[in-house]
């Protein structure tokens, strides 16, 4: 491990997103626009949009950089830049940690302009404050990015990467409390959101959005979520391989 | 002897098939060697187990005295992949630069080696918008510019104009003078005799181990192709 390393492999990820302005503003725009949809899709119920809102300002950047990543990652694999970083004295953590940083600070950006929007022109409110969900969106994306990374060692082109967005996000969403209650749902179904990570990305929001001060509930949900984190990068440490056949 | 590269007794199977077949031989310190034969012969799979990122699954292979791919290794050996390994979205200097970065060169160096393979007037452009043997000339700035004590080059001179070909060579040589030790594949024949040393393979096995010269007269004719399919067809009759 180098912090060298680790921040100039940021750096050069930063480049490459520049040298690719279309997919900046997708990553920016997608967001604002989806937000500004909902706000009028719920138009006769505000309260409505103020719970959903808040929730999606933390699942956009999730999808984003699960998807960014695993593109990223198998491009890295299929092109044989990821062979030849692995003959120098990059190491594994440097890789990994450089991917996180990159699209962390991608994904600042990104939730600083969706809740911006959100707060000011489409009139989310939330007990807590603005500065917690952008803190969480980040958390968020690095989940994403974490996650995305693991499992872009199991596609072999960009088709079955894509394709593991629903696989991966779909079901995730459906069983975190976004769309139903998670109590309501099959007595099955609630142990298995149980285990998801994202129940508890998405349960910290609704904490901010009904608590002016971070709850215990919050930091757990908060833990679980860099838990996740950690655990995905280390499975994702696992698939890079030095040696391969 | 002052062996650089010295591999023993290794074979290698991918799949069911063996690729490598029980393969012996050595690299001398501060010279060219080539690594001639058709393709699906195993050179790049040999390259990869000196560099060490081939999964091995018998005998040894040492570089510089160390097991290869060990850690101490990847300061001292550069590897040049046949895919051009750069990243298509960067420029050239950007892909230069983030590998010097790696080394912990600075930018000077990374600049000299986009100068050496000939891409000066290139350094600002995106490597996808290069030509196939621009782009293998970019990938093989970022194998040179750490100045490896080790080359191992996999095509390096593919798709390049007779010129360059040449500029490229002299280089090679003159980093050999310095004291690099240069594993350079190709499978055109007429490279072959700007090595010291020749290793033709076939098959997964070696089929010559000797200077030019030697392979030139093993084979009883100058034309160093026309040897390579002598020494080809002698061995399938040994066998028959």
């Amino acid at each position: 491990m180098s912090p060298r390393i680790t921040l100039t492999t940021t750096a050069r990820i930063l480049r490459q997103l520049r040298h690719d302005p279309r997919t900046i503003a997708l990553l920016v725009v997608v967001p604002t626009l989806l937000l500004t949809l909902m706000r009028y899709v719920f138009d006769s119920q505000p309260l409505i949009f103020n719970r959903i809102g808040v929730i999606m300002l933390g699942v956009f950047p999730f999808v984003a950089m699960f998807l960014i990543t695993s593109v990223a990652m198998l491009r890295e694999r299929t092109t044989g830049t990821l062979e030849r970083l692995l003959t120098t004295p990059m190491h594994k953590l440097d890789l990994l940690f450089g991917y996180g940083l990159a699209f962390a600070l991608a994904a600042a950006v990104q939730a600083a302009v969706a809740a911006g929007l959100a707060y000011w022109l489409l009139d989310l409110t939330t007990e807590g404050s603005a500065a917690t969900v952008a803190l969480l969106a980040i958390a968020n994306a690095v989940l994403g990015m974490a996650v995305g990374l693991f499992v872009s060692a199991f596609a072999q082109s960009e088709f079955q990467a894509v394709q593991f967005m629903p696989a991966f996000v779909l079901p995730q969403l459906l069983l975190c409390g976004l769309i139903w209650p998670r109590e309501e749902m099959a007595g099955w179904l609630e142990k298995i959101s149980n285990v998801l990570p994202m129940t508890y990305a998405v349960d910290a929001l609704i904490q901010v959005r009904s608590h002016a001060e971070p709850t215990a509930t919050m930091w757990r949900d908060v833990a679980v979520v860099v838990g996740c984190i950690v655990v995905a990068l280390l499975l994702g440490a696992a698939t890079l391989r030095r040696r391969t056949a | 002897m002052d062996a650089a590269i010295e591999v023993s007794d290794l074979v290698v199977v991918r799949g069911k098939r063996r690729v490598l077949h029980n393969l012996t031989t050595s690299v001398r310190r501060g010279t060219v060697t080539g690594l001639l034969g058709p393709s699906g012969s195993g050179k790049t799979t040999l390259m990869r187990c000196v560099v060490g990122v081939q999964k091995i699954e018998s005998g040894t292979v040492t570089v510089l005295g160390l097991p290869a791919g060990s850690p101490p290794l990847r300061r001292r050996v550069g590897y040049l992949t046949q895919a051009p390994s750069v990243y298509a979205d960067l420029t050239v200097r950007e892909n230069a630069r983030y590998f010097a970065a790696i080394y912990g060169i600075g930018a000077a160096q990374a600049d000299q080696a986009i100068v050496d393979v000939g891409l000066a007037q290139e350094k600002d452009q995106l490597v996808r918008t290069l030509s196939g043997g621009q782009h293998a000339r970019a990938s093989l700035a970022c194998a040179l510019l750490s100045k490896p004590e080790v080359l191992i080059l996999d095509e390096p001179t593919v798709g390049q104009d007779p010129v360059l070909r040449n500029d490229l060579w002299q280089q090679f040589h003159a980093l050999a003078r310095a004291g690099t030790t240069l594993l350079v594949s190709s499978h055109v024949m007429d490279e072959a005799g700007r090595c010291e040393r020749l290793i033709l393979l076939r098959d997964g096995r070696i089929l010559a181990d000797d200077t030019p010269t030697a392979v030139r007269a093993a084979g009883g004719t100058d034309d160093l192709d026309e040897a390579f399919l002598r020494l080809v067809l002698d061995q399938e009759k040994a066998v028959a």
